[in-house]
């Protein structure tokens, strides 16, 4: 009987702390934005192979699957969208995302009033 | 008898290896002291020096650093923004661009820190066993208010992990991560973007030994 018990503890142990081994350390963390289009579409702008105007309907687009979801824009996201209206002379909607991007990220305060006192 | 000896070594074994497995952080490793009192918020992605033969890796690398930091807790200032500014400025290469100078640069984006990187290796190669996908990079974190270096790391990734069980930081990568680099390969053909893509999360995890340390808007923020 002891021996019994001394082989369950020998062969149990070894089990339950290789599970919590596969599992304890990898911490599942809750993201804290929502990342559709916005890495994507820096990286066409930077390749510069879609008209701005595409860039902006598929960041818009991407924002409409956000807010549906219930979540949060990353940081810059705003600024590039405002940017981009920027470029195709879209004036109020571009100081309109910069002026959000402040709001939701005081961080940007600096960077944000640079780039809309260049848009005057 | 020796049967039962084994299972009470492998019994012990187990409990010590779960008791250390879970460390984040052992002293012998990177000293966090100049990170810990510099507490900066927000960080400036200074586009990578471009070491590799891929005309396209700064860019590449570059468009795929924001969502590990953002994710670790920090604002990151907008890159294609920044890359525009320095544009307007003169300042076209990522070598002219990592020699401005702290003051100046934390006088236009207010960031608290930079983080400066170089990329040694991009794309495909041809190895002679097989020829793989390759993204590698170095980087190291510096206070744009005291031009301390705050951290310094680096991290490489190849094409057969995009998509697989990856560990990163402090465990495996997350769920989030995994959904964003399923949906990169969606979008994209490009797979040195893709590759770049996990390279940029392993260089720039928080949380894991030798890492980046957790931002402000973290909710493990000051846990580290």
């Amino acid at each position: 009987m002891i021996v019994k018990i001394h082989k369950l503890t020998g062969f149990a142990l070894p089990v339950a702390v290789a599970c919590s081994l596969l599992t304890g350390c990898a911490t599942q963390t809750t993201s804290l934005y929502q990342w559709d289009g916005y890495q994507p579409q820096v990286y066409e702008y930077f390749k510069g192979q879609t008209s701005p105007s595409d860039q902006i309907a598929a960041l818009e687009a991407a924002r409409e699957k956000v807010f549906a979801k219930d979540k949060t824009l990353p940081p810059g996201f705003r600024a590039h969208l405002g940017m981009l209206y920027a470029t195709v002379g879209k004036g109020a909607e571009a100081r309109q995302q910069l002026t959000e991007e402040k709001e939701r990220f005081p961080e940007s305060s600096t960077y944000m009033d640079f780039l809309l006192s260049k848009l005057q | 008898m020796t049967f039962n000896i084994s299972r009470k070594l492998i019994a012990v074994l187990s409990i010590l290896l779960t008791m250390t497995a879970c460390a984040s952080r052992s002293p012998s490793q990177t000293d966090y002291t100049a990170f810990r009192n510099s507490k900066p918020r927000s960080i400036l992605v200074l586009p990578p020096v471009n070491d590799s033969k891929d005309v396209g890796a700064t860019y590449g690398m570059l468009s795929q650093m924001t969502m590990p930091l953002a994710e670790g807790g920090y604002y990151v200032v907008p890159v294609a923004e920044m890359e525009e500014t320095f544009r307007h400025n003169g300042l076209t290469t990522a070598n002219d661009i990592q020699d401005v100078s702290a003051a100046k640069l934390r006088s236009i984006f207010g960031a608290d820190a930079a983080l400066y990187t170089k990329i040694t290796a991009y794309g495909s190669s041809y190895q002679v066993v097989a020829s793989t996908t390759q993204v590698t990079a170095a980087a190291k974190l510096v206070d744009l208010r005291s031009g301390e270096t705050l951290w310094s790391g680096s991290a490489t990734a190849n094409g057969n992990e995009v998509g697989t069980n990856v560990s990163v930081g402090s465990g495996l990568i997350g769920a989030l991560a995994q959904a964003a680099v399923t949906h990169v390969v969606n979008v994209t053909s490009d797979k040195s973007w893709a590759v770049a893509g996990l390279t940029s999360q392993r260089l720039l995890a928080t949380g894991g030994s030798n890492g980046l340390l957790y931002g402000p808007r973290s909710p493990k923020y000051g846990t580290d």
